[in-house]
This record gives structure tokens, sequence and C-alpha cells, in this order.
């Protein structure tokens, strides 16, 4: 009896989570649509209890429940924390525009609350088989997600290729795991590391299962060469999708490494760093310069956000407990950059008309210097300028990799984000020196205004502060990896 | 008080400015124009109270040094905002905080009609914050910062009526002179870093001597001392801030700027932020006679060389001016000799009469409705009474009259410079001496020609302006008008800086040279550079000094140069006239400055627009431009659009790459682990 209540305690916020998305289901069923808006304070309501419930059973130490199958230790909780959070500022920047589009339905948010569940589990998964469960219900519901706008054509074909080369992918990682799982008989994740440390198993087994799951995971971030998903997806589907595809989920798949690579697979280090070295390098390179030839923003971005994941696999790579700090650190500010960046689009876009080319940003500073101004500060982020939170993150990771002494790998990266920074500050060049193509006014509500000012100045203070941050992400991975 | 309560005493001085700077500089249009002006004097008039609690604090022997806020910590190197709160702080600290006080009072009048009203008392606020960062900082990080700040602040200040072509040259001027000086600054605090291991004060100033005798081969085959160069480098920033020759040149362009703001940053606090600055470093340049003669030689050429073409000009500011870049020169050359503490007193006297001149020059400005040109003016002593009263208090502190402060701070100087004995001190005994006579003829010349004599804006025969304060303003009095005394807050600050003009130095000159009060902070290596101890055994008392000194060559010089001024532009105005006429070399060389205007246009500006244009041609638009930027960018675009192509949009082309991913991984890493097992 002990056993269920300390299990049910561990697993108390994806309950929640789980029977409130299921609650607004119901209540979507009966409520008028003029009064809708509760739906959306409702998912907010869901999100904050799930954050008071994971401050209230925090501790600063590690405990395992379901026969070991679920952990709660610190990263899980910050990791948390932070996707509601994220998943939050998500459902504020969304609002007007799915609305305006006729997706402002109980199925979007039962269906985001149900990715974030999926991506509870998977942050706090200590089992193949959770891991590999969480990831499905978030792909699933991320799958229909992107095709919420059913009668849009190319939403429809971003899902079908999400949907199939995301199968393709799952396939791969529990190929992978099963692979694993016959080299050292265990599905469990301490048991699989203990297991490798003790004794000589089939070499390339474990090797062809590594490489397997290192391409699924390498999938879920959208590393090269497995990135191909990546800007179809981002541009096919509804900017607000893009936002949280885009954003809160590879939150989720950090975990997802952490806990496969880190924490199950430590022995293979050597092994899986020099993959990881390929898919990093060549992830900056086709990142940024790809991103240099598009026209539209949303795909820019995807392209921006691979070679922002080839820095982050610089940190992983590293294979310290700093390196895995370093990338923690460096997976939040990718993420409250990237929602910087997607709200403005969000923020820009009218009803018939999405603000998602490049030339859409012409002139803004002309036509709200203030909005112009924060995406200055979200693009200083991005391009690594100092002192924003960008420079501090790129700057982490290039650290932990020199400490692990990749001298030239690390003059690579410095090299290549200065080819990166020229398309983010084209776009400061495109806010402040070009003529605005329409002229009217920027007319939004008072809560994305606010949200997305705090949100873009964050960048700007965390970087000025990034301790607090970085004292965090080294509470969380030093207290869980040890 | 504790320390605790102390400490936050010391954010306060700096925030309060900063604080209201930013509200008034944010807010813009919509805060109220009074509003502007009251938040920022609330802001410098709370600093300026605090400095006063903290000046009393520091003398019963409270000195703070410590770290408020760790920025960052890179490896061994720690850089981090602290405070350095000693006798010499709290000094600077109530004169910068006093003279901001007055400067924002006056400002009220003098910008009353001005549309960018806001705008100015936002940033004089912000350029209280940077000085005050500056000169409490205890470490050299925190200073370079105050540093840049209080030049940026300059700058704005200098471009603020930036729709006139002048104001920007100027500005552009005054930002590129001083990037020479920053440049040397910058590697000088590089040095420190490098040998020093540390940016903070204490470790430096405990370690300098065992830097004494390293030597390092910049150029092979010749062996330079690492403390002598720190010391240049630093002090050429110092030439830059202070406007040393040959750095002095932006600071007569300056005066572009509106006259608070020549008060303010160009005459009492900034440009003396180099002297501030060797004063503070005096453990390190005590160590180096030859970086100590440098100071000596340059601070003399100013002294003298500024203060001649100070007899020449007819603008009012540029008259003040030129006195500034001399006075700049005699408190340098306090420095090069050893004589730390009467440069700092020097500093502080100046401070108040050159603020207390210009301030009046404004007011003068005012009253003639922006006309500057002093063959204009005349005869004023009878419409603007204080303004008359208080500029002759500040013209007499600065030519030196014995009870007044100027008299002891200069006299001091003098003194020092002639027991000294190092290389160039002779050259220097005789720059100041001349000085004293270039120094009351012309600031007698101006006053005469101000205050004295024919009404002669009554003629309104010149209807050309050499310069202008206002571009908003019809310049000049109109046919009927007659000049006209200011409202209470210009002529206010006029009277309480006349206080301090008149009195300061006969009370301060025993406790700040001869007394205790530097002890700890300014260090002299008494054994090589006596001078101080010197100075001391001949002192017998402030009155003593000044009546000893009735019969003393400065004052029979200044004596000599009021009067002669006062026959020339009195009684004989024809003989000036006819001296410009015969000596026309001088004349030329006088009116060009020496030529380093020309010089510096010519050669640098000329030379390196030159090289530019060579280079963008050759090396540019050539070979950067076509061969690496576009050609790269070339490639790099050929790439992207190559790779891009690679995006085709088809499922199984995706599904393709993510299985051929896999395989060739895959056959990488067992092949790998194959050839590890053999």
């Amino acid at each position: 009896m002990n056993g269920i209540q300390t299990d049910v305690i561990a697993a108390l916020p994806e309950i929640f989570v789980l029977s409130m998305a299921m609650f607004i289901l119901l209540v979507d069923l009966f409520i008028k649509p003029a009064n809708r808006i509760a739906i959306f304070m409702l998912a907010q309501l869901t999100l904050l209890g799930a954050a008071f419930i994971t401050m209230t059973t925090h501790v600063a130490s590690v405990t395992y429940s379901f026969s070991g199958m679920f952990v709660d230790d610190p990263m899980s909780d910050v990791l948390k924390l932070m996707i509601y959070l994220t998943t939050a500022i998500v459902l504020v920047y969304t609002r007007t525009y799915i609305s305006l589009r006729g997706m402002f339905r109980g199925e979007f948010y039962a269906l985001v609350l149900f990715a974030v569940a999926g991506m509870m589990i998977m942050v706090s998964g200590q089992h193949f088989l959770t891991l590999y469960m969480g990831l499905e219900l978030l792909s699933l519901c991320l799958y229909a997600l992107v095709a919420m706008d059913r009668d849009n054509a190319r939403a429809a074909e971003a899902a079908m290729k999400y949907f199939v080369l995301g199968a393709l992918a799952s396939g791969m990682l529990l190929y992978g795991m099963s692979m694993l799982y016959g080299a050292t008989g265990s599905l469990n994740i301490s048991e699989v590391g203990s297991s490798l440390l003790n004794g000589v198993q089939n070499r390339p087994v474990l090797i062809l299962g590594l490489v397997f799951i290192v391409a699924g995971l390498a999938f879920k971030l959208g590393a090269v060469p497995f990135q191909m998903w990546v800007p179809d997806v981002y541009e096919g589907s509804p900017t607000a999708v893009t936002l949280f595809i885009g954003s809160v989920t590879k939150l989720a798949a950090f975990a997802l490494v952490i806990r496969l690579l880190a924490q199950g697979l430590f022995v293979l280090a050597i092994d899986w760093q020099g993959m990881l070295i390929i898919m990093a390098v060549l992830s900056i390179v086709i990142g940024n310069i790809t991103a240099i030839a598009q026209t539209s923003l949303k795909r820019m971005f995807a392209y921006s956000t691979i070679s922002h994941v080839g820095f982050l696999l610089y940190g992983i790579m590293s294979a310290s407990v700093n390196g895995f700090a370093s990338a923690m650190f460096y997976i939040v500010s990718y993420v409250l950059m990237t929602l910087a960046g997607f709200g403005m689009i969000l923020l820009l876009s009218r009803k018939g008309f999405e603000a998602d080319q490049l030339d859409d940003l012409k002139g803004l500073n002309q036509r709200n210097p203030w909005y112009a101004f924060l995406m200055l500060i979200t693009m200083f982020s991005m391009a690594g300028v100092p002192p924003t939170l960008g420079f501090y993150a790129k700057f982490a990771v290039l650290q932990a990799a020199l400490q692990a002494g990749m001298i030239w790998l690390v003059v690579f990266a410095v090299l290549m984000a200065v080819i990166g920074a020229f398309y983010y500050l084209r776009i400061v060049k495109i806010m402040y020196f070009d003529e605005p193509k329409d002229k009217s006014v920027i007319k939004t509500t008072t809560e994305m205004h606010w949200v997305l000012s705090l949100n873009a100045l964050a960048l700007l203070a965390l970087g000025l502060m990034p301790q607090s941050l970085m004292n965090l992400c080294a509470y969380a991975i030093t207290l869980s990896l040890s | 008080m504790n320390n605790i309560s102390m400490q936050t005493i010391y954010l306060l001085i700096p925030l309060l400015p900063l604080i209201a700077a930013a509200i008034v500089g944010i807010s813009g249009k919509v805060l109220p124009r009074s509003l502007a002006h009251v938040l920022t004097i609330l802001g410098v008039g709370g600093a300026f109270g605090l400095s006063v609690l903290v000046f009393l604090d520091v003398m019963k022997g409270h000195i703070f040094n410590g770290t408020v806020y760790t920025w960052m910590t890179t490896g061994d190197y720690t850089f981090e905002v602290g405070f350095l709160v000693d006798q010499l702080t709290a000094m600077m600290m109530l004169v910068v905080t006093f003279v901001s006080l007055m400067v924002h009072i006056y400002t009220i009048g003098y910008m009353h009609d001005d549309p960018g009203y806001r705008r100015f008392f936002s940033y004089i606020s912000l350029f209280t914050f940077s000085m005050l960062m500056l000169v409490m900082s205890n470490n050299f990080m925190q200073l370079f910062f105050g540093w840049e700040a209080v030049g940026l602040v300059s700058y704005l200040l200098i471009g603020f009526w930036f729709t006139r072509p002048t104001a920007i040259y100027a500005n552009l001027k005054a930002f590129l002179v001083n990037r020479v000086g920053d440049f040397g600054f910058l590697l000088g605090i590089g040095m420190v870093l490098f040998f020093f291991g540390s940016l903070d004060y204490a470790t430096v100033f405990q370690r300098a001597p065992e830097l004494a005798d390293i030597w390092v081969s910049v150029v092979p085959g010749t062996q330079w001392s690492v403390i002598t160069m720190i010391c240049i480098l630093l002090f050429i920033g110092a030439m830059g801030k202070s406007a040393q020759v040959p750095l002095h040149v932006w600071l007569p362009d300056s005066m572009e700027g509106p006259t608070p703001i020549s008060a303010l940053i160009h005459a009492a606090t900034m440009v003396t932020a180099g002297i501030f600055m060797v004063a503070r470093m005096s453990p390190l340049f005590e160590i180096s006679t030859t970086a100590l003669s440098t100071v000596l030689v340059i601070g003399s050429i100013t002294a003298l060389f500024m203060g001649f073409l100070g007899i020449i000009q007819n603008d009012i500011k540029r008259v003040v001016a030129y006195s500034t870049l001399s006075q700049l020169g005699y408190m340098t050359v306090a420095l090069g000799v050893s004589a730390y503490s009467v440069a700092i007193f020097h500093l502080m006297t100046h401070a108040f009469f050159k603020a207390l001149l210009f301030l009046g020059a404004g007011s003068v400005i005012m009253g003639m409705h922006h006309d500057q040109d002093i063959r204009n003016m005349g005869g004023l002593r009878k419409y603007m009474k204080i303004t008359w009263i208080t500029s002759l208090i500040g013209s007499l502190a600065l030519i030196g009259t014995p009870f007044l402060s100027g008299f002891y701070s200069k006299d001091s100087i003098i003194e020092a410079a002639k027991m000294s004995h190092i290389p160039g001190s002779g050259f220097a005994y005789f720059a100041v001496l001349a000085g004293v006579f270039v120094t009351a003829f012309y600031s007698f010349r101006m006053y005469f020609l101000v205050f004295h004599g024919k009404e002669r804006w009554m003629e309104k025969k010149h209807d050309h302006h050499h310069a202008h304060d206002d571009h908003d303003h019809h310049h000049g009095l109109a046919p009927n008008e007659v000049p006209h005394e200011q409202s209470w807050v210009v002529t206010l600050p006029l009277v309480l800086l006349a206080i301090p003009s008149l009195a300061i130095g006969y009370f301060a000159i025993e406790p700040m040279l001869f007394g205790h009060f530097f002890d700890g902070v300014i260090f002299v290596n008494e054994s090589v550079h006596p001078v101080m101890h010197e100075l001391k055994e001949d002192f017998h008392g402030a009155q003593a000094m000044a009546l000893h000194s009735l019969t003393s060559l400065p004052f029979i010089l200044a004596l000599s140069g009021v009067v002669l001024s006062w026959f020339f532009y009195m009684k004989r105005p024809d003989i000036p006239a006819y001296i410009k006429s015969k000596c026309s070399l001088i004349m030329y060389v006088l009116e060009n400055k020496y030529g380093f205007d020309s010089f510096n246009e010519k050669i640098f500006a000329g030379g390196s627009r030159f090289i530019g244009s060579k280079l963008w041609k050759i090396g540019d638009v050539q070979l950067i431009d076509g061969l690496l930027v576009n050609g790269t960018a070339n490639l790099i675009g050929r790439i992207a659009q190559r790779v891009r192509r690679l995006q085709s949009g088809l499922i199984y082309h995706y599904a393709f790459a993510m299985i051929i991913g896999v395989f060739l991984l895959l056959s990488l890493f067992l092949l790998l682990s194959l050839f590890m097992k053999v």
C-alpha cells in the first residue's frame, strides 16, 4: 500500500495533467463557443497546478518509483517546470492566432496538454518502455496538431511527412533499444548502465543498438542527417503549432538524450561522442549555410534550429557533468529565444495574413519601434552577440567542449557562428533600414504584448546575469547524474 | 554608522542619478518639463547630500574597499564591480556632485526654451552617474567603464544640437581623438592584467614594486621597463581625456555643446579624470622616473602653449576653453613632479572657479541673446551685476590672486616645479611661471572686453557672428535691447560657486597638501622624489604663504599681466591692433593653433582617407569583396542553393536520407570498433 502511495505521489503531476486534459475535452462538449475562453483559462490553470504540485513534491534527491521505471530527480523537476512555463507562454502567444483560423477549440488545448503529459513522462522515464511510451504520446499529439487545420493542404502534407518519418525514427529507436536489451538483458536504464559497466558484451551488437538509438534521438532533435522533416514541418504547420514543436518539445528531446546517453550508455561515451561530433559539425554547417538562402522566416528558423542543435550537441559530446549542464543551459536559452522569435511572427500575423516571410518584417521599426527592438534582442541572442543570453549559451557549450580538448571543433563552431550571424543580422537590417511594405497598425492583445516583451527582455536580463540559470542547470544535472 | 548602511549609501550615490536619468530619458515627451528637472535635481541633490555624509565618515577614518557585484569569472581572472571609498574618492565625489548639482540648477534657466530639455537633463544625470562610477571604482575594469561612459555622454552632449554640422564635426573629432587615447589606455590595462594577473587596485599596487626591475623587449634589440610602459600607456589615455598636447585638439571644438556641459564636463569634472587617474596610480608612476618626466614635459607644453592661444580668441567660450587646457597642463606638471596631492588640490579649486567662469560666460551669452563674440560686448557690468562680480571672482581666482583658492593651488604647483630635479623640470618651471603672465593677460583681456569699456553692442556693426550657441535663436541683441541679468536659477549657482572659489584654498591647503589627508592614498617615494617634503618645510601656514607671495615673482607676473591687458584693451586698443599687423607670422601660427588641426586634417584624416580609398579600391573591392566576401558569399550562396535543392519535399527522399545516414554511421562505427579490437 505504501509503495503505491509513493508511486502515485511521484507521478502526481502527470496524473493531474492527464485528468485535466480529459476534463477539458468534456467541458468543451458543453460549452458555448462564446465562452471558449474558459478552456484557455482551464489549460493555463492546469499548467499552474502542475507547477504547484511539482514544486511542493520537489526534493533535492533522486526517487525511483513504479519498480524503477519512473524517476523523480532534480533534473526532471526543473525540466518539467520549464515545460509548464514555456507551454503557458505558447498558449498565450497562440490564442489570437488560432481563434482567427478556426482552431480555437477544446481539442487544441487537450492535445497540447496530452503532449505535455507525454513530455513529462519522457523527462521522468527511467526505463526504455516508459521513455518510448512518453515519446509516442508526444509524437501522436504533435501529428494531430500539425494536421489540426484540416482544410489546409500544406498542413496536411506536413503532418503526413512528419508522421511517416517520425514512425521511421521511432522504429529505429525501438530497434536500437531491443538490441541493447539483447546485449544487456534489461530495459531499465540504471540496470543497463551497471550491466555495461560490469561485463564485456557483444560489442558489434552494442554499436548496432547505439547507432539506431542515436539516429532516433537525432531525428527528435533535428540533427543532420535526420533533419529533413524540420523545414517542411516548420513551414507547413500552422505557426501556432510550429511554435510548440520548435520550442517546448526540444526540452523533452534533451531529457531523452540525457536519460539514454548520459545515464544509460555512459560507458559507450567514446562511441557516441564520435557520432555526435559528426552530427554536430554537419548540423552547424548545413543549418547555418542553408538558412542564408531562405526567404521564408519559418524556414529560416527551421535551419537556425538545426544549427542550434549542433551547438547543443557540442555540450553533450563533451560527456562531462559540466558539458551536460551547459547543454541544458543551451536548450533552455534556445527555447526562450525560439518562443520570442515565433511569438513575433504570431504577433504580426492577422486573419488571412501569416507574416512568415522575411519581407513581412520590412521597416518594422517604423511601424512599431518597440517590437522591432524586441526582435532585435531576439536576433542578437540567436546570433550569440554579447551580452544576450544566446552568447552565454554558446560560450558555455564551447567552453565545455574546450575542456574536453576539442579545440579545432570549437574554432570551427565559432567560424560557423559568424556565418550564422549573417542571416540574423539581415533581419535586423530589414527591420531598421528597409521601407515597410504594409503600414497597417499592429494590433495585439495586452497579455501578448506584455508576455512577449518580458520574454525578449528576459533574453537580455539573463544575458547580463546568467549565473542564476547556470546554477540551476548545474544543480539539476549534478544531483541527477551522480 | 555601521558598515551595511554605509554600503547602501555607496550604492545609492551613483544609482540615484542613474535612476533619474533613466526615468527622464525613457519616458521622453510623456514627462512634463518641470518633472524632468525636478527628478534629476533630486537624484543629483541626493547624491550630493550622501556624498557629504560619506566625506564626513571617511574623515573619521572609515575607508571602504570591497566588491559589490561579481560580473564574471573566467579562468584565473575575476571581473568585478567594486567601490574604493577613501579620502581621494570622497573628495572627488563631493566636487563632482556639487558642481553637477549647480549645473543642473543652472540648466533650468539656460536650456529653458530648448526642445531637447528633457534629453539634456537625462544626459547630465547619466554623466554624473558615470563620473561617480569612475572615481569610486576599485579596479581597472570599472575605471575603464566609467572612462568610456563619461566619454560617451560627452560625445552625445557635444553633438547635442545634432542638426548643426559644426556640432557633428566637433563630436566626431572628440570621439576620434579619444580613440587614440583610449587605445593606449586599454593597452595599459591589458598589460596590467597580463603582468599582475589582477585588475584590482590594491593587488596591483601591492605587487608593483616586484615589477620594478622587469624588462621586456617589444622591439627586438631594445629593453623597456614594464612599469614605464604601463605608466606611459595609461598616461596616453589620460592625455586623451584630459586634453594634453597633442591630443588636446578636441577640447576647444567641444565648445559646440551647450554651455552648462562645457562647465560640467569640459572644465570641472570629466577632463580632470586623467589627472585623477594618474594620482590614483601614484604607486605605479612613482616607480618610473622616465614616465614622470614624460608626464612633466607634456604637461608643461600644454600649460604654456595653450595659454598663448587663449590670447587671440574672440569667442568667449573658447577663451575659457583654452584656459582650461592650460590649467590641465598645470595639473599634469604637478603630477610629473610627484606632487600628486597638489595636482588634486588644483583639480578641486579649478573645478569651482572654472565652472564659475563657464557658467558666468553662459550667463553673458544669454544676456547677449546668444552672441558669443567678445568684440560685440563691453560695459556689461552695469546690466549684469551678479554675473559681473562672480566672473571677477572667478578670474581673480584663476590668475592666482593671493588668498583666493586658485592662488594656493597654482603657487604650490609652481613651487613644486621649482624644487623638482627630474629631467624636464627646468623647462616645466619656466613654462608654469611664464604661464602665470599669460593666464593673467588673457583672463583680464576677456574680463575687460566683456564687462568694461564701451558698450559696443550699441553700435550694431557686427552682422557676422563668429559662433553661436543655439540654433533656434535669433542671435544677438535687437537694436534697442540692452543685456539683462538672468533669473535666480542662473545666478544662484554663480554665487554658490563663487564661495568656494574664494575661500576653499585657504582652508584646504594645509590638510590636503601638508597634513595627513592623503595618507595611505597617494604614494610618494620621498627618497627619489622629495618635492612634497621640501614644500612642506617651506610652508608656514596659509596666511603666511599669501603674504609672502606678494613680493614673489608669480605675483608680479600676474599683476603685470592684468595691468598690461588693461592698458592694451582699455586705454590703447590701437596697440594690440598694431602688434597684430606687425607680427603676422606669430599671429599666423597662433591663429592656426600651431597647425595641429591642419596637420591632423591633412596628414591623419587625409592620409587615412587616402589609404582608406586605396584599401577600399584595391583591398576591399577587388580582394576582399571580390575574392573573399563576395567570393565566399557567392560560394556559400551557391552551396546553399545546392543544399536547398536536396530539400526536395519528397518524402521518400527524406526517408532515404535518414536510412543512408544510419547506414553510414553504422558502417563507420562498426568498422572502427572492429579495428579497435585488433
